[in-house]
């Protein structure tokens, strides 16, 4: 008998597959499609204190194996989260992650509290909506001239900080493959108390129209993500891994049970799905099948059999 | 997996292709198509021409990677279609005018087929298509090629317009409408990833914030939609 579950600080994954942020919606619209507590877990759509309108302009481009994307973290506001959709991942079995962004340090600090303050008191009648936070420091630092508090570990570090003494609620840090260090990024995360981190979030890329002698995209940047990542997010995982025991949400182009083999194998807890959902909407239910079909061939009974081995 | 029965050029890079099987979905609607496997990455949304008992059929522009892939399709090749999608046109009463341009007629034959005789506007830059199947279902056609076809119609006459077309088009329509006391309809057409409304791809911006193209339209009431912010696709 095949057992793929695994426990992120304590939480209950049943698989390892979770789907990424900012594919996913907050579940609503896939549950349309297939049973989505059969998934491992979901992190929903990145969440700012405000509302966001997001990017103007083009928000997605294809490239080789891959897409840009410019969506600008549109999002309703963690206000409307909690009052429109937090109900709603009540009804779910599933790991139910809140992916937090931010603009200044004070928007995060506040937004974790209020995700925090909200979940306490559903727990304190025997409820429960959110299980992790991940913490998404790709955001601009719009004090420090936007460049992403992703990059720099110290920028990062007063982020983790703050955010981690505002919340009782698991926190996963999720990490940025244009970080400088993402080993040192992911230690530190490990030092200033973060229950885990995730790995890897989309590469800064760009695309120029040649007609028109500019940038697709109004951000002029946008983040690449899809099967032409894998290998880069894969290398990372590993890195990071090395690096820390916290567990580590792998991620960055899966498309298939064997790629997410790969990522275990380079040490991941769970991994999360995300470009592959436009790929195949059905992604999340074929892909626990694939994962238990290798285990059998592979004589492999769980997955902490295969987890880090190199 | 659906099987392709015909895809036959109709004018220059476009085509119409029938779908075998049995399909839901009403005028203005769409259908995520997919003919690849992993490249190119994301589906293509395009809007149901026709739609019968046994098939469906859409009308395409060859205009990237996706569109050319379909154009390769045969007779007998498999497709995977997702949906129907979208809110689809409205069951519009009284006087309607239905106005496209160019490959922005592909969603009106169906409207035209189930909205009581439409008069129909079809504007195109340089070969007129498929305007005499147009005829059956309308009654006044008026084509326009390499003109503007929004010049060439009386808006107060109208109860209802519905229109989709290229951008630049749809915005001058809105504006030769406005106090007419016509109610205008446009469809819009964006990039998308997830076509149900997840992923935030093909937001538009609309007076009251961003809506998506995906769920909330294609279709749209003309005054929602910030024209001086869209720029199209």
């Amino acid at each position: 008998m095949q057992n793929m579950a695994c426990k992120i600080a304590g939480v209950p994954f049943k698989n390892p597959i979770v789907m990424a942020s900012g594919t996913f919606g907050f579940g609503k619209e896939y549950a349309k499609l297939y049973d989505i507590n059969r998934l491992g877990g979901i992190s929903g759509k990145g969440l700012t204190l405000a509302p966001k309108a997001g990017n103007p302009g083009v928000r997605v481009w294809e490239t080789p194996s891959g897409m840009l994307n410019s969506v600008g973290l549109e999002n309703p506001g963690i206000d409307y989260f909690l009052k429109e959709e937090a109900p709603y991942w009540e009804t779910l079995d599933t790991a139910r992650i809140v992916n937090l962004g931010g603009g200044c340090i004070e928007d995060y600090r506040i937004g974790a509290e209020l995700i925090t303050a909200h979940e306490k008191k559903l727990r304190e009648v025997g409820r429960c909506s959110i299980d992790i936070i991940e913490l998404n420091i790709s955001c601009p630092n719009v004090k420090e001239g936007g460049i992403a508090y992703g990059v720099q570990t110290e920028t990062a570090r007063q982020v983790v900080r703050e955010v981690r003494q505002a919340t009782s609620l698991p926190l996963v840090v999720k990490l940025s493959p244009n970080a400088e260090n993402i080993a040192e990024m992911a230690y530190m995360c490990e030092v200033e108390g973060a229950d885990g981190v995730s790995l890897i979030n989309t590469i800064s890329g760009m695309k120029i129209d040649t007609r028109l002698r500019k940038s697709v995209f109004h951000n002029l940047y946008a983040g690449l993500s899809g099967p032409a990542i894998k290998p880069i997010a894969l290398r990372m995982v590993h890195q990071v891994a090395q690096h820390v025991k916290i567990p580590i949400m792998g991620m960055g182009g899966i498309t298939t049970a064997s790629d997410v083999i790969e990522f275990i194998m380079a040490g991941a807890s769970v991994i999360q799905i995300g470009t592959y959902n436009f790929m195949n909407p059905r992604a999340g239910e074929q892909m626990t099948e694939g994962i238990k079909k290798w285990m059998e061939q592979e004589n492999v009974s769980t997955l902490e059999e295969i987890r880090g081995i190199l | 997996m659906n099987i392709v029965k015909s895809n036959v050029k109709i004018a220059k890079d476009v085509y119409l292709m029938k779908i075998e099987g049995q399909f839901e979905g009403r005028m203005g609607q769409f259908y995520m198509l997919r003919a690849w496997s992993d490249y190119p990455v994301l589906s293509r949304p395009i809007s149901i021409y026709d739609l019968s008992k046994n098939e469906i059929s859409f009308l395409y522009h060859v205009i990237g990677e996706g569109t050319e892939r379909f154009k390769q399709l045969e007779a007998g090749d498999s497709i995977q279609l997702e949906g129907p999608y979208g809110n689809g046109f409205p069951e519009a009463q009284g006087k309607v005018a239905l106005v496209g341009g160019g490959i922005g007629i592909a969603p009106l034959y169906l409207a035209a087929k189930q909205l009581h005789q439409p008069d129909i506007y079809l504007g195109f830059s340089r070969e007129s298509y498929l305007v005499d199947e147009f005829r059956p279902f309308a009654g006044d056609v008026v084509c326009d090629v390499g003109g503007i076809i929004v010049n060439q119609i009386d808006y107060a006459k109208y109860d209802t317009i519905i229109t989709c077309g290229p951008h630049i088009m749809m915005q001058a329509l809105v504006e030769r409408a406005q106090g007419s006391g016509a109610e205008v309809y446009v469809s819009l057409e964006k990039r998308m990833a997830c076509g149900i409304g997840a992923c935030l791809v093909c937001s538009v911006m609309c007076q009251g914030g961003n809506r998506k193209a995906c769920v909330d339209g294609p279709v749209f009431a003309a005054e929602e939609v910030r024209f001086d912010a869209e720029h199209g696709v």
